[in-house]
């Protein structure tokens, strides 16, 4: 077993050791993400999407095992597709979330997810929903998750403010996941962000040389 | 057995030779029977009311419930066999409980009326039961319309309805419905010209006593009227009063 890379062992999951964040503002919801996927200290893939489509207008950000985050994430996009087919509409967030929450906790014993689950709809605009490890959902203002972001919570907590711009947004964001993946070892790569608000979705990438640069000391 | 044609009634698993099924038929006679039932959408409501009629005058007053409340924004007014309106309307509870706990959010009154109208239906699939004899209007406030209306019907057909009428009264009530765009009335109006309605359907002199059972489903979900005054429905309603 020695002999083998760390991404040739199947013993070692595949981690989204990850920084993911979320915020809302007044009119819809920008995320974020890096793009680093782990086997162990093997970078398996350093353009990652961890930003998932679960309906037009909800998202989630996935941190913690790559397969188990999929797994959850396509179950979700199935009930909540199923869900506005009945409904004849779009559904909520907070719908989503929910599904989240009951799939992570009715298997919690069995997963390693934590999810952001982010959106806007017409009944309540722009909503971050934190799915924890043990499958409790949290609204709040904004979130961030995954490995990465213990190193920012200081930053984020004096940086955030409540009534922020979408373009305020976007930079809180891009400042916040650029200094987790300085200081975190399986973060890093390129930041994608996501923007959804009334007209619909944009993308957006922050490519490794536009990564801002803090003190490198 | 004997004339051509019948046989047919016994059960809603035969179509008799012209396309119909005499059950369902008989089930809704049930609902012409019994007490009217009405619902109407007003501007910010929904008002339900039932022409709960007493068996004898030494029932007490408020036993047998026919407006029965399924969540916090959905009531429904039962027309017809009192008991089998019960059991459906435990069926939409436990939808509207499901709902929530899987969705997170209260069940919105088209989903929860198609469920209650493919439950009445499967009662009349099979010999082995019969189909429901009762009509469930089911009153709700919906997060994103507003006041809604439907009713589910023996058969297991469901409509949304600006008004709705069955039993006794059907005729006189809906008569009258007619005549009010309950759209643009306010619901303490909605209430008292709803239960002269119910009121002035009735036969004085042959129609047994009364309690007019009425709740208001709006915004801030299913208010049930206790009392209802002679002054408030326009003193014209001489019946209803209990104890």
């Amino acid at each position: 077993m020695d002999a083998l890379a760390p991404h040739h062992d199947p013993t070692v999951p595949v981690q989204l050791g990850t920084t993911i964040m979320a915020v809302s503002y007044a009119g819809g919801v920008v995320m974020a993400a890096d793009s680093r996927t782990s086997t162990g200290v093997y970078v398996a893939n350093r353009v990652s999407n961890k930003i998932t489509r679960v309906a037009p207008h909800i998202y989630c950000c996935r941190s913690g095992s790559a397969a188990d985050t999929q797994a959850i994430s396509d179950y979700v996009r199935r009930y909540v597709h199923e869900l506005s087919l009945e409904l004849n509409r779009e559904v909520n967030v907070s719908v989503a979330a929910s599904l989240f929450r009951e799939l992570c906790y009715r298997n919690k014993d069995r997963l390693t997810a934590g999810i952001i689950c982010a959106g806007w709809d017409a009944q309540h605009g722009g909503q971050v929903y934190t799915i924890t490890l043990g499958g409790s959902k949290l609204q709040q203002p904004f979130s961030i998750g995954g490995s990465g972001s213990a190193y920012i919570y200081g930053f984020c907590d004096a940086a955030y403010r409540p009534d922020m711009t979408r373009a305020e947004c976007i930079d809180f964001c891009v400042k916040a996941v650029s200094l987790a993946m300085s200081r975190d070892g399986s973060s890093g790569g390129v930041i994608r962000l996501v923007c959804v608000d009334r007209d619909g979705v944009e993308r957006q990438l922050v490519a490794g040389d536009a990564v801002p640069r803090a003190w490198q000391g | 057995m004997a004339g051509v044609g019948s046989g047919y009634d016994l059960s809603t698993t035969t179509f008799s030779p012209e396309g119909r099924v005499f059950q369902l038929e008989y089930a809704n006679k049930a609902v012409e029977l019994s007490g009217t039932v009405v619902g109407v959408v007003c501007r910010d409501a929904v008002v339900l009311a039932v022409e709960n009629v007493l068996p004898h005058r030494f029932v007490v007053s408020g036993t047998l419930r026919r407006v029965h409340t399924v969540d916090r924004h959905v009531a429904i007014a039962v027309g017809g066999m009192g008991p089998d309106g019960r059991h459906l309307v435990a069926r939409a509870r436990s939808e509207a409980e499901n709902y929530r706990a899987v969705y997170g959010e209260a069940i919105p009154a088209r989903v929860l009326a198609d469920r209650v109208a493919g439950y009445a239906h499967l009662y009349s699939l099979y010999w082995h039961v019969r189909p429901f004899g009762c009509t469930a209007v089911i009153g709700a406030w919906d997060a994103v319309v507003g006041a809604v209306l439907y009713a589910v019907e023996p058969d297991g057909s469901v409509y949304k309805y600006r008004a709705y009428a069955h039993g006794k009264g059907r005729t006189a009530v809906r008569t009258e419905l007619d005549k009010v765009r309950w759209a643009e009335r306010e619901r303490a109006e909605a209430m008292r010209e709803v239960a002269g309605v119910v009121e002035r359907s009735r036969d004085v002199v042959k129609d047994k006593p009364y309690e007019l059972e009425m709740v208001v489903v709006g915004e801030r979900g299913v208010e049930r009227i206790d009392r209802f005054t002679a002054a408030e429905s326009g003193g014209e309603r001489s019946g209803g009063g209990d104890d």
